[in-house]
């Protein structure tokens, strides 16, 4: 066993924690009070939905280990989205219609 | 007895603040159910290459509890496996993870006011893309810092429960099972972004712009240096840079 190479591992991985941590709490603790340009304002209501467009696309191709399968159940998420249904019955039927392709067409 | 009355008043009063924060917190829980189902999978896998790697469990744990940030942890395993120093590790989660920086920016404006520093500081530590677009694409103007922890316990919950079974059981789901649910994060984010993409023009043509951007970055070969997160921070950035540019009735928005 090559564990020797672990020795204090323990500490990169309080680093980790530390180096990931601070970027998530200084914004939330530093901004809530300060007014910031409308400008600014305007460009942070838009962070969710440009953060969810690159986050969808195009990881969601390589989410299930083949891109047609990805691609059905992308097709099949966004048409019970379509509905205004509950959330998570759009990640369920996600999940059932890759497992369907992968049983049924691959 | 007209003290008595005023007595009971108050305690309705506090009553039904403490009934509203418990209320709070259980929307919170629910809303954090769909990141739940698609985190366990995960956690499992990671929990599953932590351990085949040789690192010992109790690190790989700590890993989940500590650092709680999926993406990085995936590289800093493989990393550690290729032998690579301790400050690349760390060097390459600090860049990976830093486009939460951008969402905690965005997300400070939306807790309701006012709202302590030390709360502030207690949910920041559970921003992920996932707690971090749920929370954002709801429907008030103002979340309560309850709701956030409430959302934040289930994901982290179920982020380390996962980490746990695979470290410790040393067990999968089964291989059809597993690779199905790949898809349950995604389909998330899609349920999470078509009902504002119908309601607003300038939302839909926003996400658009950051799915061409990223693909750009993802597909040519002049970017491939580009870490995934330097890619989510270029193509948020640009995108919503120019949503505030050409979109300028914050209404709309």
């Amino acid at each position: 066993m090559d564990n020797t190479s672990f020795d204090h591992l323990w500490l990169v991985v309080i680093a980790m924690g530390i180096v990931t941590y601070l970027p998530r709490m200084l914004p939330m603790v530093l901004l809530q009070k300060v007014k910031l340009p409308a400008f600014i304002n305007r460009f942070l209501e838009f962070v969710p939905f440009a953060v969810l467009g690159a986050l969808i696309f195009p990881g969601i191709l390589f989410s299930t280990g083949n891109i047609p399968s990805a691609i059905f159940g992308g097709i099949i998420s966004i048409i019970i989205a379509l509905l205004d249904v509950n959330l998570t019955l759009v990640v369920l039927g996600g999940i059932i219609s890759v497992f369907l392709w992968q049983v049924l067409i691959q | 007895m007209g003290k008595g009355i005023k007595d009971s008043t108050i305690l309705d009063s506090e009553r039904s603040v403490i009934s509203e924060t418990r209320l709070m917190f259980f929307e919170g829980i629910k809303a954090g159910i769909p990141i739940a189902i698609g985190y366990i999978p995960i956690a499992i896998t990671f929990g599953l290459l932590a351990k085949s790697t040789g690192i010992p469990n109790s690190t790989a744990a700590m890993m989940s509890f500590w650092v709680y940030a999926g993406a990085s942890q995936f590289v800093a395993v493989n990393l550690l496996a290729l032998n690579a120093t301790y400050w690349e590790i760390v060097l390459t989660t600090f860049i990976i993870n830093f486009r939460h920086f951008l969402m905690s920016a965005s997300l400070s404006r939306r807790i309701e006011q006012p709202t302590s520093k030390k709360w502030m500081a207690l949910i920041s530590f559970g921003i992920t893309d996932e707690t971090f677009t749920v929370a954002s694409t709801r429907n008030e103007q103002r979340l309560s810092p309850v709701f956030v922890l409430g959302l934040n316990l289930v994901a982290f919950g179920a982020w380390n429960a996962g980490t746990w079974a695979g470290v410790f059981l040393g067990t999968g789901l089964p291989e059809s099972i597993q690779t199905s649910m790949g898809i349950a994060l995604y389909a998330m984010f899609i349920g999470l972004l078509i009902p504002s993409l119908k309601k607003s023009r300038p939302l839909f043509i926003v996400s658009m712009f950051a799915v061409v951007i990223n693909s750009i970055l993802y597909w040519v070969p002049l970017f491939s240096s580009f870490s995934m997160g330097w890619r989510v921070i270029t193509a948020t950035v640009l995108a919503s840079a120019a949503g505030a540019v050409f979109f300028l009735k914050e209404g709309e928005a």
